[in-house]
């Protein structure tokens, strides 16, 4: 009886007449799926369709299909649901996943159309105009106070505490050393160095090799604090608490020991090879005064960096955020449930949290009505796949966005949901040598570079349509959305029109 | 249209007004006063801004006998709103005087609503009891009026000046009020091209809370932010008017916050980054980081040009990339700022230095510190 009974999904197919026999796919493939015994064989059980082999055949012998296998429908036994309880049947525990939540749920963001001006407001040219990104992140006073400076100028009574200063309101998402490589690391530090903007560690802390690109970095203190050090807290712009993850809220990180080798140990100040497992709560947060203490130790820590804190978009996240806010943090990173991972159990990730959309329209509205929105910037995350997602989600009332697996896919990454095993054939979810070797650094950062920087031109030409030349003013601006297919509670939560109003 | 279709019309259309429009303005600095006819005139030469959809005018100066009591100059469908009205603004206010407004009937203005125009101050005990500042008591006291009593729009506020305004050409608009009979420091006025509504008389120009008075020509693109920013501070934005939330963000920067002018200016309009890169003063950099940081949701985005009038000054103001007409003018102590420079000559033929302010750059004028 075979394992687990699971038909291959994927089926691998080499023309053997085009294949030269140079064994490249051999070499590539992160799962061990070819062999060569006098021609090249595949095993498509092994197949995961992250592309590798595709990607290198010189000869272009290689297809990938789907199983064509028919299974007698059934709309309430989707096969999904079939093959999750073969797998469970044969070994007991949860299924692990990587990436973001796959299930079909309804995506806000595709339900949301921008405004553009005609004849009576003048839409501006970005080839011929200013348009401004220009973003910080931060506490802003509610009213600035100034005074004559004596030269018939005026000078600043109260100062803005330190904000982070972004040139683009697109910075790049938590992803841990450990769950990503070295390199990735690399590539994601020297892209926001060039692009102005900032990269998150993560929960599995810094390489010292990375502490001169500091203020292009923020350093993230998990419940694990793997890697959390005073030297590493000051090693960053800002410092965020990471309370919750969109794509596994209410419950910590889980990275494989396998993945866990001599560097990443060193780093995370572990043992090598043991599983680094965070603990679900921060086990000196119990309620929002135990986070208002570790958010002024770490302010008094850094002197006074902004300090964020990442949250997973739940029911009640409103409620939540005004609470945050008024504990002292700087910053609120709303992680929505299409968030990524590097290893989550399925369950979570497809069942738990709610779209990033709704957090962010429910938040900006909460904190506006409580008079408290300049206390803290909103970044949103978790399910950004485009510029226009990004413009609709500052007009839904984030400062900023946050991109991961954006980025990952810009550096190779094929979605093939398989980062836990540490065998991404890409170089990027894995700690083994031979594949991390794969990604180069500089060619990474050039890619990212690349997408960022054609996000931001869409941006403004998006801005400049809409017939504004900053970007503050579409930030909240929901009177430039519209909903089209959406219901009508939806839109009423979101407070955007539906089209034709 | 009738004033009260009109105003039911206003009630239910949730979509904002666009419109573009042609305005104009001056102020003696040294306090002189001048008649009604002179703006008039003024803006008879640019009628062609304007559609017929809305006229007004606003006068500074001019109830040198009231001027300790707020003017409040009211519209109202008919009688039982016009009552309704009177309860609230008895139990609120000392009401020292009370009179229709005098106005000449002429064709080109089609059903005019009642028009009443108040003289009072808030009730000391009122005051006291709400713990709020007589501004504050009148503002809210005013929004209070225009949302909840129906077929009632108060459109003037201020002391010691008065907005007059209503659906019509804007020299028909100040035949009808009677504008020459009136003798103001400052005078400004507007003639309106709504897009997308028949126009209704609250809608008319200069919008007005207290003694701000403002004409706009432009539309406000940054307006779905502007108004929420603005509801952090407890103003309503009502009006579904952009020129509504030019007169609260001078009301909240200047009167609320207390910031000079020039700064509030700075705000509205503010620099570009790279200017603000390239400034080479420490102090004044951070003074407009700050300022872009904090008031980012109180920038105004899209084209406009305004005229804005307060007790003791005028300030026109062009968005940052200046795409909406501005000029300015100087005589002895006069200052204009006009959409046209026609409508500048016209009455005042000879200027001393006639110039189009730069994007984003204010032209003040204010009266002179003895008057
Ligand atoms: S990479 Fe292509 S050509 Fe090379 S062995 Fe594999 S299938 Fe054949
Ligand atoms: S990072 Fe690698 S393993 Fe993870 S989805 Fe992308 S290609 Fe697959």
């Amino acid at each position: 009886m075979p394992g687990t009974m699971v038909p291959s999904e994927f089926i691998i197919n080499i023309d053997q007449e085009r294949c030269r026999r140079c064994k490249r796919c051999v070499m590539n493939c992160g799962f061990g799926a070819f062999e060569f015994k006098d021609r090249t064989i595949a095993d498509s059980s092994k197949c995961v369709a992250c592309h590798r082999c595709v990607v290198f055949c010189p000869e272009e012998a290689i297809t990938i299909g789907r199983n064509p296998l028919a299974f007698r429908e059934n709309p309430s036994w989707d096969v999904g649901l079939r093959k999750s309880i073969w797998r469970q049947a044969a070994t007991p525990g949860m299924i692990l996943t990587g990436m973001g939540n796959d299930l079909p749920w309804l995506n806000i963001f595709d339900h949301l159309l921008i405004d553009a001006c005609q004849v009576t407001n003048p839409s501006i040219d970005p080839l011929r105009e200013p348009m401004e990104l220009r973003t910080y992140l931060g506490r802003k006073p509610d009213h600035l106070e100034v005074e004559p400076n004596g030269n018939g100028g005026f000078g600043l009574k109260n100062k803005v505490s330190n904000n982070i200063r972004l040139e683009v309101p697109i910075m790049f998402s938590g992803m841990s050393y450990g769950s990503v490589s070295l390199n990735v690391h690399r590539a994601l530090a020297i892209a926001a160095e060039q692009l102005g903007t900032v990269m998150n560690t993560g929960e599995g802390g810094l390489h010292e090799e990375l502490y001169p690109y500091a203020d292009h970095i923020i350093v993230q203190c998990a419940s694990g604090r793997f890697g959390v050090h005073s030297k590493y807290l000051n090693a960053g712009a800002a410092v965020e608490i990471k309370i919750g993850q969109g794509a596994k809220p209410g419950i910590g990180g889980h990275l494989p020991g396998e993945k866990i080798g001599l560097d990443v140990s060193g780093t995370r100040m572990i043992p090598v090879g043991t599983d680094a497992l965070s603990p679900a709560p921060h086990h000196d947060i119990y309620s929002i005064e135990d986070l208002s203490q570790l958010i002024y130790a770490l302010k008094e820590a850094t002197d006074y960096k902004p300090i964020s804190v990442k949250i997973a978009s739940v029911h009640n996240v409103a409620a939540i955020a005004s609470g945050i806010a008024r504990a002292g943090a700087d910053i609120i990173y709303l992680d929505g449930f299409r968030g990524g991972t590097g290893a989550s159990p399925a369950v979570i990730r497809d069942h738990v949290g709610i779209p990033l959309e709704i957090a962010v329209a429910v938040v900006d509205e909460q904190l506006r009505k409580e008079g408290i929105r300049n206390l803290v910037s909103i970044i949103a995350a978790g399910g950004i796949r485009s510029s226009a997602d990004v413009a609709k989600v500052i007009a839904l009332g984030a400062d900023a966005v946050g991109i991961g697996t954006a980025a990952l896919i810009a550096m190779g990454c094929r979605v093939c949901q398989k980062c836990y095993t540490g065998n991404c054939s890409w170089g990027i979810a894995t700690q083994k040598p031979e594949l991390m070797g794969r990604l180069d650094p500089d060619w990474g950062a050039e890619r990212l570079v690349n997408l960022v920087d054609s996000w931001s031109t869409e941006l403004k030409e998006i801005l400049g349509a809409l017939g504004v030349n900053a970007v503050e003013s579409l930030r909240g601006n929901r009177e430039r959305l519209r909903t089209l297919g959406l219901d009508a509670t939806t839109a009423e939560i979101l407070d955007v029109k539906p089209a034709g109003r | 249209m009738a004033f009260g279709d009109q105003y039911k019309k206003w009630k239910v259309d949730d979509f904002k007004v666009s419109s573009a429009c042609g305005l104009s303005g001056f102020i003696s600095r040294d306090g002189h006063l001048t008649g009604g006819e002179v703006i008039i005139e003024s803006m008879r030469v640019i009628r062609e801004r304007g559609n017929g959809l809305g006229g007004g005018f606003a006068g500074y100066g001019i109830y040198p006998k009231h001027e300790e009591h707020y003017a409040l100059h009211i519209m109202f469908e008919d009688a039982n709103g016009k009552s309704r009205c009177e309860e609230l603004l008895e139990e609120s206010l000392e009401v020292e005087a009370s009179e229709e407004m005098p106005t000449m009937p002429i064709p080109q203005i089609q059903a005019p609503p009642i028009l009443w125009r108040y003289f009072a101050v808030p009730r000391r005990e009122k005051l006291t009891a709400e713990g709020l500042s007589a501004d504050d008591f009148m503002v809210r006291l005013v929004m209070a009026i225009n949302t909840t009593v129906p077929g009632t729009f108060v459109f003037s506020s201020g002391k010691n000046m008065g907005v007059f305004k209503a659906v019509g050409f804007a020299e028909d608009v100040g035949e009808f009020f009677r504008i020459p009979d009136y003798s103001a420091y400052t005078w400004i006025g507007h003639g309106r091209f709504p897009t997308n509504t028949p126009g209704w008389w609250g809608g008319a120009h200069p919008f007005n809370i207290l003694d701000w008075a403002v004409v706009h020509n432009g539309e406000i693109s940054s307006y779905g932010i502007n108004k929420r920013y603005l509801e952090m501070f407890g103003y309503h934005c009502t009006l579904l008017t952009d020129t509504e939330v030019m007169a609260y963000l001078f009301d909240l920067l200047v009167r609320k916050q207390g910031l000079p002018l020039p700064i509030a200016c700075k705000i509205l309009a503010a620099p570009f980054w790279k200017s603000i890169d390239e400034d080479d003063d420490p102090a004044e950099k951070e003074l407009l980081e700050s300022l872009r940081m904090t008031y980012g949701s109180a920038l105004v985005n899209g084209p406009f040009a305004v005229i804005v009038g307060y007790s003791r000054g005028m300030v026109g103001l062009n968005d940052r990339v200046k795409l909406r007409p501005l000029v300015a003018a100087t005589k002895d102590e006069l200052l204009y700022v006009s959409s046209e420079e026609s409508a500048i000559r016209q009455i005042c033929p000879r200027p001393d230095r006639v110039w189009a302010p730069p994007a984003g750059q204010p032209v003040i004028g204010e009266l002179k510190g003895d008057v």
